[in-house]
């Protein structure tokens, strides 16, 4: 959903600021809505969140290693639309507190260690040009270099125009990022945020090892509005969204934003667990720690099943809406 | 005082006309770049591939008319031959849909770059589309991730990549093919990140602008030899490829030898590597070694 909310103070004087759910309307005190890592606590509506409160919920405390901080952008097309584009960086960089559209550093997820780059849609819509798919470059680098997990956490509307064809070429650059990443067999797990499209969900973001989006999250190459305006075609409900992609298989899981920390540290621990193969003492552990996990899983699903089991025999409605979401 | 008063006025002028003809210029190649009479791809092939055999099909599900696909001869050596394919009557056009393909076009196209990479042939691409297709079913079948699969394909191949731009090379879905060792251009053909309609909707907020977005986004040959993002403009008969087709292809084919013979004298493992490298480079920005300003982090949730 392509919604951006403010929390405004309420018009009656002396009243508590109020946020109102753009998705359900409910009304909740903003303390709350923070607390809940930003997601509507009445239904579950996910708010969009900059890089760095991302990195603030996903990297452990005092985790985070910002790198590539001085890299800056420049204006190679002398770019000039209704604004110029040096006036437009000028503006975001003021609005958002950033320097360009990523933040990218070396961080822990619940303990485990992965190059951390994170998309900002705030930055002029989260889009790819020289600089992000530089820093982009170098995490991948670092990430290979060092055999350490790469993570990414992509919200944006794609390639940045003002950058021509240069911003075009970042997708192809991630691309080939993404290569030297597999090549080296460093784990690299994407999330994708709303909303993910054009240049960023068509390079990079859909190349991980394990792909999951965010709730209700919009992910599309074209935007809806070409779609339609191009093809004439009427978009079926739910177009486009994290749910759909799922089904349609295009994603590994759906994960709400509350489990996210934990879900990217189990993929990393698992996509590590592997038998390096040359037979050392680190590889066999490792192959042990997958095995618990492993187990750990099997549990989970057989749950899973007995609460499917029941749900099916009883016919029972609200069971099978428990099974869908299965304890942790 | 007059004078120096009259020589800006003046150099003003000169400076608005220079702009008010590169924009012309811009949109001039934009209009023969989509022409419809502009020699495509297969026109291409039957000028210089013998006995070009058809190869269809993604394996999955469908087999898409947008993108063409085969095994030929070129100057007594066999290669794969991938393209998008416009048509050129109303007819044609509907059944290549504009040269806009969808997920099963560009999953074809990684089968064959699969097949070429096992028996060792050279590909050869060619560009030619406004961009992927933009519909639901086509998004519900994985574009994105379709074209993105497409370019790691190409990034993973040590055969020879020529690329070639022979009209519209339009976003993603043209750069789905252009991963490559060498990229050649036409002269009256573009290559864009958006179409000028696209952008100028976008930042101009009224499609009328495209002109102004077609000059600011510089796609033209000359412009993006200058850039480093292809590596040879070819020429076109005055006019227009249409004009001349035959004279147009001789060129094509002689670009494409010479670059071939270029790649012939590099391992395929280096191809590989320098291809990456050549990526790698394309962007620019400035490396300043001071540390930008790092603002605090904001607490962290429960």
């Amino acid at each position: 959903m392509s919604v951006t909310v403010e929390i405004t103070r309420r018009s009656d004087a002396g009243g508590p600021r109020q946020w109102t759910c753009p998705a359900c309307g409910a009304r909740s005190e903003p303390e709350a809505v923070r607390a809940n890592l930003m997601v509507c606590p009445a239904c579950g509506f996910h708010l969009r969140i900059g890089a760095r409160q991302r990195i603030a919920q996903l990297a452990d405390p005092g985790s985070f290693a910002e790198q590539w901080t001085d890299l800056r952008t420049l204006d190679p097309l002398d770019f000039v639309d209704l604004e110029t584009y040096p006036e437009r960086l000028r503006e975001a960089q003021a609005r958002t507190g950033l320097q360009e559209a990523i933040v990218a550093g070396t961080a822990t997820i619940a303990g485990e260690p992965c190059v951390l780059a994170v998309l900002d849609f705030a930055f002029m819509g989260g889009s790819m040009g020289s600089v992000v798919g530089e820093k982009l470059w170098r995490a991948a680098e670092m990430a290979a270099e060092t055999k350490t997990p790469l993570v990414t956490v992509c919200s944006s509307g794609g390639a940045r125009m003002q950058e021509g064809i240069y911003s075009l070429m970042q997708m192809a650059k991630t691309t080939c990022a993404v290569d030297m990443v597999n090549e080296a067999r460093v784990p690299f797990v994407a999330v994708l945020a709303d909303p993910c499209t054009g240049g960023v969900l068509a390079s990079f973001a859909t190349l991980a090892d394990i792909c999951v989006a965010e709730p209700g999250a919009l992910l599309t190459f074209s935007g809806p509005r070409v779609i339609e305006q191009t093809t004439r075609e009427k978009l079926p409900p739910g177009f486009g969204s994290a749910e759909r992609n799922l089904e349609l298989g295009h994603l590994d899981a759906v994960v709400p934003r509350a489990e996210l920390r934990e879900r990217l540290a189990a993929y990393l621990r698992l996509l590590r667990g592997g038998d390096t193969g040359d037979g050392s003492p680190r590889g066999r552990r490792r192959g042990e720690r997958a095995r618990e996990l492993a187990a750990a899983a099997t549990r989970r699903v057989t749950t899973l099943a007995a609460a499917a089991r029941r749900a099916f025999v009883g016919g029972d409605r609200e069971a099978a809406s428990e099974a869908e979401e299965p304890p942790a | 005082m007059h004078l120096s008063e009259e020589i800006e006025r003046l150099q003003a002028r000169l400076k608005s006309l220079q702009h008010e003809k590169r924009r012309k210029d811009t949109w001039v190649t934009y209009q023969i770049a989509k022409h419809k009479d502009r020699p495509r791809t297969r026109d291409y092939i039957a000028q210089f591939i013998d006995g070009f055999e058809e190869l269809k099909g993604d394996r999955l599900r469908a087999d898409d008319p947008a993108m063409v696909g085969g095994l030929g001869w070129f100057e007594g050596r066999a290669v794969m031959i991938v393209g998008h394919q416009k048509g050129r009557t109303l007819n044609e056009q509907t059944v290549h849909n504009f040269g806009m393909a969808k997920p099963e076009g560009y999953r074809k196209a990684q089968r064959l770059f699969a097949l070429a990479e096992r028996h060792r042939l050279p590909v050869l691409t060619f560009v030619d589309t406004p961009g992927a297709y933009p519909g639901v079913a086509a998004e519900e079948g994985g574009q994105g991730r379709a074209i993105a699969e497409t370019m790691l394909a190409m990034a993973r191949l040590t055969v020879p990549v020529v690329v070639t731009i022979i009209g519209e090379g339009g976003s993603g879905g043209a750069l789905a093919l252009a991963v490559g060792d060498r990229i050649l251009m036409q002269e009256n053909a573009t290559y864009s990140v958006i179409s000028p309609e696209g952008c100028a909707a976008i930042l101009w907020r009224d499609a009328s602008f495209a002109p102004q977005a077609a000059e600011a986004l510089r796609p033209t040959a000359s412009q993006l030899l200058a850039f480093g993002v292809i590596d040879r403009v070819i020429e076109e008969p005055r006019g227009g490829a249409h004009t001349h087709p035959e004279h147009a292809a001789r060129q094509v084919r002689v670009a494409i030898a010479e670059a071939l013979a270029e790649l012939a004298q590099i391992a395929p493992n280096d191809r590989r590597r320098q291809r990456r490298e050549r990526f790698r480079r394309l962007g620019v920005w400035r490396e300043t070694g001071i540390p930008g300003a790092l603002t605090p982090l904001p607490p962290a949730g429960p």
